[in-house]
């Protein structure tokens, strides 16, 4: 077997890789659903009926894609620089801490300020989570997976210490949760019904910062460069420490806000089970994406899709659940595949 | 502090930490394995829960303990060639490979027990292994229990440790794994296959992970529990550098864990009423990190770890 580049790839080729990740991870999943004695036809129509067949359905289906956009956008702008950040599950929970701790009464501003507020609070918690693995691969050259990874076990350590202990609201009938979100703070909803709230604006937004800083700033410029060759980049006099530092901190800032719009917009109040694990969905978003900020929108989507109407299918025929998590985990692989038969050739000779 | 003495001195202690030892031995040399071969495999998380479901679910269906964990070893091996066909062959970042693997492997293995036990609210149990006195060794004070009444598998685990070293530093076998994980280049120009090498360490060293995993519901416990590995592999993947990729000192590192999981519970049981559980808990994560951070600066990693080869490619 004999890999070669590609003379010229296409952009309808390269376009269309994620497109083609997302069909192989469907047929997949459709070996799994099958096997559960389902009908194929009829549980991808339930799936897709669950989280855009009604009015209720795609409030849903957006209202869980605000995490996933922040969490996808984290890690896209991570592995831009090539700096593998595990750790957006962590830094979701630190935003969470953060905006506990500041909107749970300590400070009180009128809402258009006490929101950028909690937001940039928890954006800076995030980022603060990662100082330490950052540090560690640029001075020590310790792998940054591996520490991210550890730190997220901490962190809901932490926050399980917190919420059963000194933080836990006395009004919660001995459930371990901390004190509500003041009302100045709370994100409103978008719409009459529903639960729709202003994080998916917050996350947009992000989404077309993040797309200018990355295509149109020197810094978006020198993310790139260190991704694609750091020791290019560093011939060419971009101090590459210093980029990857930035990075990191861009990064866990915006796992941060995830956590802030999860409590301040959604739940209200800080939970052990804030997130399902978005912080790892994040990774197959960015990498459907192909680490395209804007793309990290309809990529969101997407998953946030297959999740709720996951939910709704398995109710109906009987698919235990973590099918949408196989789902998940696959389209990572697929993807990784899909993006490189874009770029290369596989010949078979003897 | 002489509750901790206390602690250090009872035969069970000891016994349980060397019961504790036994899937982070497993964990670390797979790991060992795969990385001395040039290849970080992330998806140890997920083949310790393919290993632990697979053999416990063999051995709930009617199966023996031992064809059990030959099952799960074969399922790790398995997940070891799929990521071994992404990194090895294709040449795609491990990094991100190992992730995919990871949340696929759990994601399926809960799958799989859904499917197959529907409506168990508690989890079923199994019998697990037994533990085997050796005679005359066991009655020995404190290392009798400690050691030598243990479970068959930690028997295993203890016995694999010089196994893998006489294997990676004795044989040619291991001489080409441990120079594929430095000088592709160089196994490739004495005719030995890179790619092959690469894959058959990475599909043991998987095995082995999945050995690991199976142990903590086999031996361990009787049952399976959803997130039972519980940040294990990670642990395991930073035991490997604190070992600097060698086998003895990885046994060694495993049996620091194991011995600070064991004062941890029973600390917890002394000093719980004024330090809270969770740092108890987290202390073998944060111990992790200090782990790597003191050898940071000592260790050499392997020189082609983390680098695809493609053969004919110039480097």
């Amino acid at each position: 077997m004999v890999i070669e580049p590609r003379e010229t790839v296409s952009v309808w080729r390269a376009g269309l890789a994620p497109v083609w990740a997302i069909l192989a991870s469907l047929v997949i999943c459709a070996v799994l659903i099958s096997w559960a004695g389902a009908s194929i036809p009829t549980a991808y129509s339930l799936l897709f009926k669950g989280a855009f067949g009604s009015a209720f359905a795609l409030n849903e289906t957006l209202t869980r894609s605000i995490p996933l956009i922040f969490t996808g956008l984290a890690v896209s702008v991570a592995f831009r620089a090539k700096f593998y950040n595990i750790g957006a599950e962590g830094q979701l929970y630190a935003g969470a801490l953060a905006a506990t701790f500041f909107g749970t009464g300590l400070v009180t501003l009128p809402p258009a300020l006490m929101v950028p507020f909690l937001v940039i609070m928890g954006a800076l918690a995030g980022g603060a989570l990662l100082i330490v693995p950052v540090l560690l691969k640029t001075h020590l050259k310790v792998d940054e997976v591996v520490t991210t990874l550890l730190l997220n076990f901490v962190v809901l350590l932490v926050v399980s210490y917190l919420i059963e202990g000194p933080w836990k609201d006395p009004a919660s009938l001995g459930w371990p949760q901390a004190a509500s979100i003041i009302d100045e703070g709370v994100l409103p909803t978008l719409l009459a019904k529903g639960r729709l709230h202003f994080g998916l604006i917050i996350a947009l937004f992000m989404a077309v910062i993040i797309w200018l800083m990355m295509r149109f700033t020197v810094q978006g410029y020198e993310i790139r460069a260190v991704g694609h060759n750091s020791r290019a980049a560093e011939f060419s006099g971009i101090k590459v420490n210093r980029t990857v530092i930035m990075t990191a901190m861009i990064s866990g800032g915006l796992a941060g806000m995830a956590g802030v719009s999860e409590t301040a917009g959604l739940k209200g109040y800080l939970t052990l089970d804030l997130s399902p694990g978005f912080g790892y969905t994040g990774i197959a978003v960015a990498m459907l994406a192909q680490l395209n900020p804007l793309a990290v929108v309809p990529a969101a989507i997407f998953l946030s899709a297959v999740y709720v109407g996951a939910d709704a299918m398995s109710r109906a025929v009987n698919i235990p659940t973590y099918i949408a998590d196989v789902l998940v985990g696959v389209s990572i692989l697929a993807v990784l595949c899909s993006v490189m038969l874009s770029q290369y050739r596989i010949r078979w000779r003897a | 502090m002489s509750d901790f003495i206390d602690i250090l001195l009872t035969a069970g202690f000891w016994a349980a930490t060397i019961r504790i030892v036994s899937p982070l031995i497993f964990g670390t040399l797979g790991e060992l394995i795969c990385e001395r071969a040039g290849v970080l495999n992330l998806g140890i998380e997920g083949i310790m829960t393919v290993g632990a479901m697979s053999g416990w679910m063999w051995v709930y269906q009617g199966g023996d303990l031992w064809t059990g964990v030959l099952f799960a070893a074969c399922m790790g091996a398995v997940f070891g060639l799929l990521h071994a066909v992404f990194t090895v062959h294709l040449g795609l970042s491990q990094h991100v490979t190992g992730i995919g693997i990871t949340l696929f492997a759990s994601s399926l293995s809960y799958f799989v027990y859904r499917m197959l036990l529907p409506d168990a609210t508690t989890p079923p149990k199994i019998v697990p292994f037994q533990p085997i006195a050796v005679p005359w060794l066991s009655d020995l004070p404190i290392i009798g229990e400690a050691l030598f009444t243990q479970s068959a598998l930690t028997y295993l685990a203890l016995l694999v440790v010089p196994m893998v070293w006489y294997v990676l530093f004795r044989t040619p076998v291991g001489l080409a794994v441990r120079m594929s994980g430095e000088n592709p280049v160089a196994v490739e120009a004495q005719g030995i296959n890179v790619l092959a090498v690469r894959t058959g360490a990475v599909m043991v060293g998987s095995a082995f992970m999945a050995v690991g995993g199976a142990f903590i519901t086999m031996s361990w416990f009787d049952a399976f529990y959803f997130g039972m590995i519980n940040g294990r592999g990670w642990i395991c993947v930073a035991l490997v550098i604190f070992a600097s990729w060698r086998p003895g000192r990885a046994l060694l590192g495993a049996l620091l864990f194991a011995g600070l999981e064991a004062i941890q519970v029973r600390a917890q049981q002394s000093a719980g009423a004024f330090i809270p559980y969770q740092f108890f808990l987290m202390l073998p994560y944060v111990m992790s990190i200090l782990a790597m951070i003191v050898m940071a600066r000592k260790t050499k990693y392997p020189q082609a770890l983390l680098v695809p080869f493609r053969r004919g490619e110039r480097v």
